[in-house]
């Protein structure tokens, strides 16, 4: 066993929170670069100028890159040969978010209870934590922030294995075309197809964090995105949902095995601010 | 072309503003968003008064981060406007001239601008560090409980933000993805 101390893994959770939401990942501003040349509308283009302005602001002042600083979605990869000493590694997670929220002047936008009084929590925690055990003695951690105005737009459906690719596209396309402006396009579309209710809506969402541009391996998958991506962007939405020709920059599909009575599809609408940091002890 | 405009808003200055016009706001303008607008209409309905007078002015939905030491404000762009689509009448009946927000309105808060004689501006979501240099001063004035969610009192100068729907039925969103759709779902 290899040991992994408590406050170790709290000020690397709190690095990774800071940094995701300063300094959005390098693929993703070459993505707005080349969405830049490729976009045919001219209020389009000033809005991805101004994205990119705002990347670099961001990244040079040290500032949140969005106001919405997020619900603090968390990614752990436990190596089955790491022992966690001096406190509880979910513990652990929530105290880096706090000190991340509070030291790096990010924003408190968790509420509870969600429905009736919806209290402010007051430093972002808890966390939404997703739990892997992997081989080996290493601990990797993922911070993906996630804003509200684009997880309000994503969906899921329970489609009937008769609907099939059809079924599927059509929901994918319906899902961008309600989330357009409110979501602030361009987007990272996360497609999980496969599994079950809850599997397929974590496929979408792990799917956000692949490298924008890169196309699966699975060369099931890797048709449908690049399907998708041609289709996405017929639908006219553009920059900020003024109209244009680059809606998304990219779609990333996640496939599962699944039921022989199911077709799970979920949809996770990623917004510009595609954030994430990750870090392995 | 942009045009300049200050606040508070007159007929006037509505009555030239159509869908996809670049304006750049000057003035005092005030923050809300869920929390604050859900308890201002719940004061309204017990009968009671605002904290903020809205006639002629421009609510800026928006939760900004907390400003670092020497800052203003935060990080500090719009949020999703129809999720306060709900609570609009009751303050474009007590005068509310302008809404800044991202994304699309529902087609009642469209009729209800044309009634009320209001207009609805998109700013760029998500750029947040460039819009928080246009705020110049931020001051909380009520509902101070409620964290980001508080009602702020922001002097803005050349705020950048797009004419998204006019009095006359103009939709920018609407009119901007039929240019560009090549498909229709």
């Amino acid at each position: 066993m290899r040991e992994v101390l408590y406050e170790d893994i709290v000020e690397a959770v709190k690095r990774i929170a800071i940094k995701a939401n300063y300094e959005l990942p390098e693929d993703v501003e070459l993505a707005y670069q080349t969405a830049l040349r490729r976009e045919e509308s001219e209020l389009g283009r000033e809005v991805l100028q101004q994205i990119l302005l705002n990347i670099r602001a961001a990244r040079e002042e040290q500032m949140a890159y969005c106001q919405d600083t997020g619900v603090a979605v968390v990614f752990v990869e436990l190596g089955q040969e790491v022992h966690v000493v001096g406190g509880s590694l979910e513990d652990a997670i929530n105290e880096g978010v706090r000190r991340a929220y509070k030291e790096g002047f990010l924003r408190a936008s968790m509420v509870y209870d969600p429905v009736f009084e919806r209290k402010n929590t007051g430093d972002n925690t808890p966390a939404v934590i997703h739990y892997k055990v992997v081989p080996g003695d290493r601990l990797k951690i993922t911070f993906a922030p996630k804003g509200a105005g684009s997880e309000n737009t994503s969906r899921l459906a329970m489609l009937k294995p008769a609907d099939g690719w059809e079924g599927v596209k059509r929901f994918v396309l319906e899902t961008v075309k309600l989330a357009g402006p409110n979501a602030c396009p361009p987007f990272t579309v996360g497609v999980g197809i496969g599994g079950t209710f809850e599997y397929c809506a974590l496929l979408a969402k792990k799917a956000l964090l692949r490298p924008v541009g890169e196309r699966s391996k699975d060369p099931v998958a890797r048709r449908i995105e690049e399907e998708l991506i041609e289709e996405v962007n017929k639908i006219g939405w553009g920059p900020m949902g003024f109209g244009g020709t680059v809606t998304a920059v990219d779609v990333k599909v996640e496939l599962y095995p699944c039921h022989i009575a199911s077709l799970p599809v979920a949809v996770n609408i990623q917004c510009h601010a595609s954030r994430h940091a990750e870090i392995e002890l | 072309m942009e045009k300049r405009i200050s606040t508070p808003l007159t007929d006037e200055v509505i009555e030239d503003l159509r869908a996809g016009d670049k304006v750049l706001i000057t003035g005092y303008i005030y923050t809300a968003r869920d929390a604050a607008h859900k308890r201002m209409v719940e004061a309204l309905e017990r009968g009671e008064p605002l904290p903020i007078d809205v006639k002629g002015q421009v609510i800026y939905y928006v939760g900004p981060t907390p400003p670092k030491p020497g800052q203003v404000i935060g990080s500090a762009g719009p949020t999703t406007s129809i999720r306060m689509d709900k609570y609009v009448e009751a303050l474009l009946r007590l005068g509310l001239k302008g809404m800044i927000g991202k994304g699309y309105r529902s087609p009642q808060v469209k009729e209800l601008l044309k009634k009320y004689k209001a207009v609805y501006f998109a700013a760029v979501g998500g750029v947040a560090v460039l819009l928080s240099k246009c705020i110049k001063s931020s001051e909380v004035i009520a509902y101070e409980d409620l964290g980001t969610e508080a009602i702020r009192r922001l002097y803005v100068e050349d705020f950048p933000v797009i004419v998204a729907n006019d009095i006359y039925g103009g939709d920018i969103f609407e009119e901007g993805r039929r240019r560009f759709a090549k498909i229709e779902l």
